[in-house]
């Protein structure tokens, strides 16, 4: 942390605060693009000026800015697109966080007692690890909505099932360097159980690493989650969620070219700005791991 | 080496049964096999008749060691929405798609490498600066969605190129570049950063003081050591080819195995499933076996680990 200089002292506390926010070189741009998605998503029943769902077949196929009532213009139904876009960013945000909280928690879990003990759990998480990091995942995602089929649950299930083994492999590869310590030596012979050293003393030196991956992370999530609506394999058609908003369109890009145009740029602008983040969490937190 | 290659070998067959187990289960696990192969007019006399032909009758185990045997001989059973051999069918719609990743890998390759090379050889330049937003853009955005943008602009705007289904080379261009541009975002910056590293060696400012010229440095001295991570990384792309043709099969209504899996998923057609999903992880696992050989040749520390 930044302590504080001469310089700092006698200042007033907000020129201070903003010298310290200003010197952590946020990527600003991507921080209010997540914001809005976050406010989006948590207020969509706030900010939404129409219900997504509500058809009005009257005012279908306006174009964005023609009637200003609608100012991102409505669907062959006449549904409001700009509400059913910030509907879609809850569904968004919804599935991610589910999907990808619970696969860092397996995938740290793993990863932690993985290092810890080596041995055969280690070898067998591992090879899985490699089976599940390389493998096609909308294959994974297919077979898993044969068997469960379409819907919320399946598309959480296919990412979390190859998002762990990122979360698992890092993690462990840090515990097998911070096990060396003197400090894990010294509770050990203190006699400290192996969860409560792996929980006090393994776990917070590697928090780090888990907010990078989980930042580099986000948008890989988000763009498997949408092509999984895309491709019809998650929520029902006719809700809001980006990936089934940019399939509806699809067939009548040439008439009603907005349909399908507008959720791809909330896709594409999510992304990037999640990407950007990760970027510089990365090299705020880690140089070494530049190149991941 | 041998080690190596046969662990990596178990662990590719290990992979394989996994999934031959899961898309096994899958018929058994969403209902009554019988009863969906029998359709509603069925008696019940049939249906047990039924269950008796086909093997139905007996443990799960027994039935799983049928359906593998059946399996490996290229047996997955008659479709029961199209009445054909699910097997014929997957030969069928397999070169399509094979052809289309082909294409794709190669256009990935062919494009990726050399941008990469002026991104890092003009570093700063307009080049670098639009060989990034060219890579970051290839990442954040959806393929499904620029195909369709894609199609709308060449296709009914312009009416420069076909928009669906197989042909002649031109219809190759939409499909391929969108599959391959995500592989090629990764090649550019991969072999950027490698280049700017090989480039600040001391073996290329040697090559440089001896007098070389500029055109034989980049690509004799260090092109061929800065394109090594590119290769290994172009196999996980071979990989990621076979994620991304679905979507891009769908859009572009080209007759590959992506799209006759969607569509097996629609109908239920689990004949049809069982030799999609099995075709494609082995496609999976042998190209990564063979990525995982090639690296361990061109790097020996791997080799004698």
């Amino acid at each position: 942390m930044v302590t504080a200089s001469n310089a700092e002292v006698g200042e007033v506390w907000w020129r201070l605060a903003y010298r310290r926010v200003r010197n952590l070189k946020l990527p600003w741009i991507s921080v209010f693009i997540m914001l809005i998605l976050l406010v989006c998503a948590g207020f969509a029943p706030l900010v939404a000026p129409h219900d997504p769902t509500e058809i009005n077949i009257l005012d279908g196929k306006l174009a964005p800015g023609e009637n200003l009532n609608y100012p991102l213009g409505t669907d062959i139904l006449g549904r409001d697109m700009l509400s059913r876009l910030i509907y879609g960013a809850r569904t968004t945000v919804f599935i991610s966080l589910v999907a990808l909280g619970t696969g860092a928690l397996a995938g740290t879990v793993i990863g932690l007692v993985a290092g810890f003990r080596e041995g055969w759990f280690d070898a067998i998480t591992m090879r899985a690890a490699d089976a599940a990091l390389g493998f096609p995942t909308i294959l994974v995602a297919m077979v898993i909505v044969v068997i469960m089929g379409a819907g919320i649950e399946s598309i959480i299930l296919a990412v979390l099932l190859t998002v762990w083994a990122r979360f698992a492999r890092m993690i462990r590869g840090d515990v097998l360097s911070i096990k060396g310590m003197d400090y894990i030596t010294a509770a050990k012979i203190a006699g400290v159980s192996m969860p409560m050293i792996i929980w006090r003393h393994v776990f917070p030196n590697t928090v780090n690493t888990l907010m990078i991956i989980t930042s580099l992370q986000v948008g890989q999530v988000i763009l498997l989650e949408a092509s999984l609506s895309f491709l019809g394999l998650g929520l029902p058609v006719g809700e809001p969620a980006w990936g089934i908003m940019v399939s509806e369109g699809k067939a009548v890009i040439l008439d009603v070219w907005w349909l399908s145009l507008l959720p791809g740029v909330a896709i594409t602008v999510v992304v990037l700005a999640f990407n950007y983040f990760g970027d510089w969490m990365r090299d705020a937190l880690d140089p070494k791991l530049r190149r991941l | 080496m041998q080690r190596y290659i046969l662990v990596r070998l178990a662990q590719g067959l290990l992979t394989l049964l996994v999934l031959s187990m899961a898309v096994f289960l899958s018929s058994h696990l969403t209902g009554d096999p019988a009863l969906y192969l029998l359709g509603p007019e069925g008696t019940q006399e049939d249906y047990e008749q039924l269950k008796k032909n086909i093997g139905l009758d007996k443990p799960l185990p027994v039935q799983y060691v049928v359906f593998l045997g059946n399996v490996v001989r290229g047996d997955f059973g008659t479709s029961p929405i199209t009445g054909q051999s699910a097997r014929d069918t997957l030969m069928e719609r397999l070169p399509a798609t094979l052809q289309l990743a082909g294409v794709a890998f190669l256009l990935t390759l062919i494009v990726g490498i050399p941008l990469g090379v002026l991104s890092a050889v003009k570093r700063d330049s307009i080049f670098d600066h639009l060989g990034k937003f060219f890579a970051v853009l290839g990442i954040a955005a959806p393929s499904f969605w620029v195909a369709i943008m894609l199609i709308m602009l060449f296709g009914a705007i312009l009416g420069w190129l076909p928009t669906f289904g197989r042909g002649g080379i031109d219809h190759y261009i939409l499909p391929a570049f969108v599959l391959s541009w995500g592989g090629m975002a990764g090649i550019v910056r991969l072999v950027r950063s490698s280049m700017l590293e090989v480039l600040d060696t001391e073996y290329v400012k040697f090559a440089r003081i001896k007098g070389l010229p500029e055109q034989m440095v980049i690509y004799k001295h260090a092109l061929k050591n800065a394109v090594i991570p590119a290769l290994t990384f172009s196999g996980l792309t071979l990989a990621g080819l076979l994620n991304g043709s679905v979507a891009i099969e769908v859009v572009f209504a080209w007759p590959g195995i992506g799209r006759l899996l969607l569509q097996g998923i629609t109908q239920r057609d689990f004949p049809i499933i069982q030799a999609t999903v099995l075709a494609a992880g082995l496609f999976y696992v042998v190209v990564s076996l063979v990525v995982d050989i090639l690296y361990a040749y061109v790097n020996p520390r791997i080799r004698y680990e």
